[in-house]
């Protein structure tokens, strides 16, 4: 580093010292509302983190340029918890006590949620996940919100909607039996399908980062199934689809939450053809919300967005209109609860439809934090293309 | 469906034996187990994407082009991180966690040049016809790897066992000292080494990347671990093993799967793997290409 020569900072002393006052000053006039959030921006779990921080950034800057809230900017805070549940812990613990935000959001993965979130909800601050579908991360306790339906809201419906299209009566399953997100997504669909009377032939599993699945796919061709369940991540869908389609495996596939990523369908391309998904977003759906949620996005990222985009997108708006309702008084403990107060009673029209909160059932006498209470929207691709299921 | 699920088997086996050639080759002479070998196979992988994709190469001089450049990271990690250590005689396990670093650096270059979306190589990059052998399918990539898997082994094997190169390589396996007396270049067969091994990666990489079109800065984590397996069931360092120890995985873990169920697939495929050890605790072919201490 070149020195710093003493005369040179004689010199510009004074007009350093002018521009530490202004900025102070400005920091006095609207003092920022400072959130933090920890997402998965670097390893696997980034291809969910990265839009969520999109999302976020393109509402912090609309709001921003609206005039803030209530004259006060909002200043997003955002830290890489890497999909890991170490990280998403140490993350939480830095913007609660060192940066002392005023909430946070995250972290991306529901595994990382359920090992932070209970940091977060013991230090009484809003822990708001966007992309967490596991059950029971809401039974962590009153200070965790998420705008992610669950996924066993989502499965039965989605299972419904295709063994009626299809008028199935045999279905096979292929899932990752060591993810808690896979693993749990299972069992949601396992308990939809024998509560809808449909017969199971075969069931088959995977290990994280296998990328043959052919074995698996050549058994449950053999069992000659209607359809065959997949609740898998996005990164294996598209290789089990294409495998399937090259063993001669032609039932039509129903996915999970994994399933919604358009990268799963650009890979996988005609063999993705007939498959059913359901999700909380439908990027077709033309309310104004979507319209100028979508506009705005591909403006910005030149890229079109995705599900959990859209739903860090409204996730933020959720908090803005909260704080649109709350007065803060400067004391942060008391500010945190006056959110988590609001953030309750939000309702708004955002790019996935009409949102608005539900109490989770008290576990053992212990109160619940707060689910999504949204109508999953079905759909099939048919023709490259995604329409909705009625 | 059992014949369908034998070409299936036999399938998989040559994907494990075509990654694992280059890794036991770098073992078997140089006496590293490189766990970089499977960041160089993603990096082969993305290599022949771009030059696919962005330079709208055919696939075969893209697969050739991906072979020199992966080629030149190994001599390069070779010159820049092994050489050191042999130079400064640094206990055995040294060489082994910093190929552990490359594999963090060369990884986190990937994610961040290439983003860590899973990607794919534009389709008609290869035919995509199915052949049908006897009411079972089997996909033309598939057929050409189980080939390319066989005639590289075999080209290897030649290489090592009756050509002149091929005498000063085992050479320096059997003795870096001894070899440098009798007038090798030793260096120079080791930086020969790492570019053979760095381009067999790459050359793997590019044609499981067409195979399973899932290419993505993680792709090599998971093939290294059943890498590992495959060279120490093959026996250390020989390039026969790496074939069939590649194959009986592949047959192990594909009939675990027909006749049982694949929840105990990797109980199965690895307890068998260590039942074979247990006889053979020199592996399969596990013989002369060790370095003697």
């Amino acid at each position: 580093m070149p020195s710093f020569p003493a005369r040179t900072f004689r010199t510009w002393r004074p007009l350093l010292g002018a521009l530490l006052i202004s900025t102070h000053a400005l920091s006095q006039a609207a003092a920022p509302i400072t959130i933090g959030a920890a997402e998965a921006l670097t390893g696997p779990a980034a291809q969910y983190g990265v839009p969520i921080r999109q999302g976020f950034d393109l509402a912090v800057a609309e709001i921003n340029a609206a005039g803030g809230v209530q004259g006060h900017p909002l200043q997003l805070l955002v830290e890489d918890e890497q999909g890991k549940k170490d990280q998403a812990i140490n993350v939480f613990k830095k913007f609660i006590f060192r940066d002392r935000v005023l909430m946070l959001f995250g972290p991306t993965l529901s595994n990382s949620m359920f090992a932070a979130g209970p940091i977060a909800n013991a230090a009484h601050v809003v822990a708001f996940g966007t992309s967490n579908t596991a059950t029971g991360i809401t039974d962590i306790g009153p200070w965790i919100f998420r705008n992610s339906p669950m996924e066993q809201d989502v499965a039965p419906v989605t299972l419904a909607h295709a063994a009626s299209h299809y008028q199935a009566h045999k279905v096979a399953f292929i899932y990752g039996n060591d993810d808690a997100f896979t693993r749990s997504a299972y069992d949601v669909f396992r308990m939809a399908a024998g509560k809808s009377g449909l017969a199971v032939v075969d069931t088959e599993t995977y290990a994280k980062g296998d990328v043959d699945f052919k074995a698996q796919l050549t058994k449950i061709k053999g069992s000659a199934p209607d359809l065959v369940i997949c609740p898998c991540l996005a990164e294996e869908g598209a290789n089990i689809l294409l495998q399937a389609r090259s063993l001669g495996l032609r039932a039509p596939f129903v996915g999970g939450n994994g399933f919604n990523s358009p990268r799963l369908f650009e890979i996988a391309r005609e063999a993705a053809e007939g498959t059913v998904v359901g999700s909380p977003w439908f990027d077709g759906a033309a309310t104004p919300a979507n319209r100028k949620f979508q506009d705005a996005f591909r403006a910005r990222y030149q890229t079109p967005p995705n599900q959990f985009a859209a739903q860090a997108y409204d996730a933020m708006q959720i908090v803005a209109e909260a704080l649109r309702h709350t007065t803060l008084s400067g004391r942060l403990e008391e500010d945190r609860q006056a959110v988590r107060d609001a953030l309750a009673q939000v309702h708004i029209e955002g790019a996935t439809g009409h949102f608005e909160f539900k109490r989770a059932l008290p576990v053992k006498d212990q109160p619940g934090g707060w689910d999504a209470a949204q109508k999953p929207f079905i759909y099939l691709v048919k023709g490259g293309r995604f329409t909705l299921l009625p | 469906m059992l014949a369908q699920q034998l070409i299936n088997a036999l399938g998989l086996g040559a994907v494990y034996a075509l990654f694992a050639l280059g890794f036991t080759l770098v073992f078997g002479i140089l006496g590293v187990i490189n766990l970089a070998h499977g960041a160089v196979f993603m990096l082969g992988s993305y290599c022949a994407l771009l030059l696919v994709t962005r330079l709208a190469w055919g696939i075969l001089p893209a697969l050739a082009g991906a072979m020199v450049l992966c080629g030149l990271l190994g001599m390069l990690s070779d010159w820049l991180l092994l050489r050191p250590l042999r130079a400064r005689n640094a206990p055995h396990l040294a060489p082994m966690i910093a190929t552990i670093g490359l594999a963090g650096i060369l990884g986190s270059i990937a994610q961040a040049g290439f983003g860590v979306d899973t990607q794919r190589f534009p389709p008609g990059t290869i035919p995509d016809a199915v052949l049908h052998l006897g009411g079972a399918e089997i996909s033309w990539i598939q057929f050409d790897i189980i080939i390319v898997a066989v005639l590289l082994m075999g080209g290897l094997f030649v290489l090592l066992e009756r050509s002149p190169l091929g005498r000063q390589l085992r050479a320096v396996a059997e003795s870096p000292r001894h070899a440098r007396l009798l007038g090798i270049r030793v260096e120079r067969v080791f930086l020969l080494v790492a570019a053979l091994a760095g381009a067999l990666g790459g050359a793997a990489g590019v044609l499981i990347g067409l195979s399973f079109n899932a290419i993505s800065p993680f792709m090599g984590q998971p093939m290294l671990h059943k890498g590992i397996a495959v060279i120490i069931l093959g026996g250390m360092g020989d390039v026969r093993g790496a074939l069939f120890g590649g194959l009986f995985l592949g047959l192990a873990e594909v009939l675990t799967v027909t006749w049982w169920s694949s929840d105990v697939r990797d109980a199965v495929a690895f307890g068998l793997l260590l039942l074979v050890l247990v006889l053979r605790p020199s592996g399969l072919f596990g013989r002369t290409l060790i370095r003697r201490a």
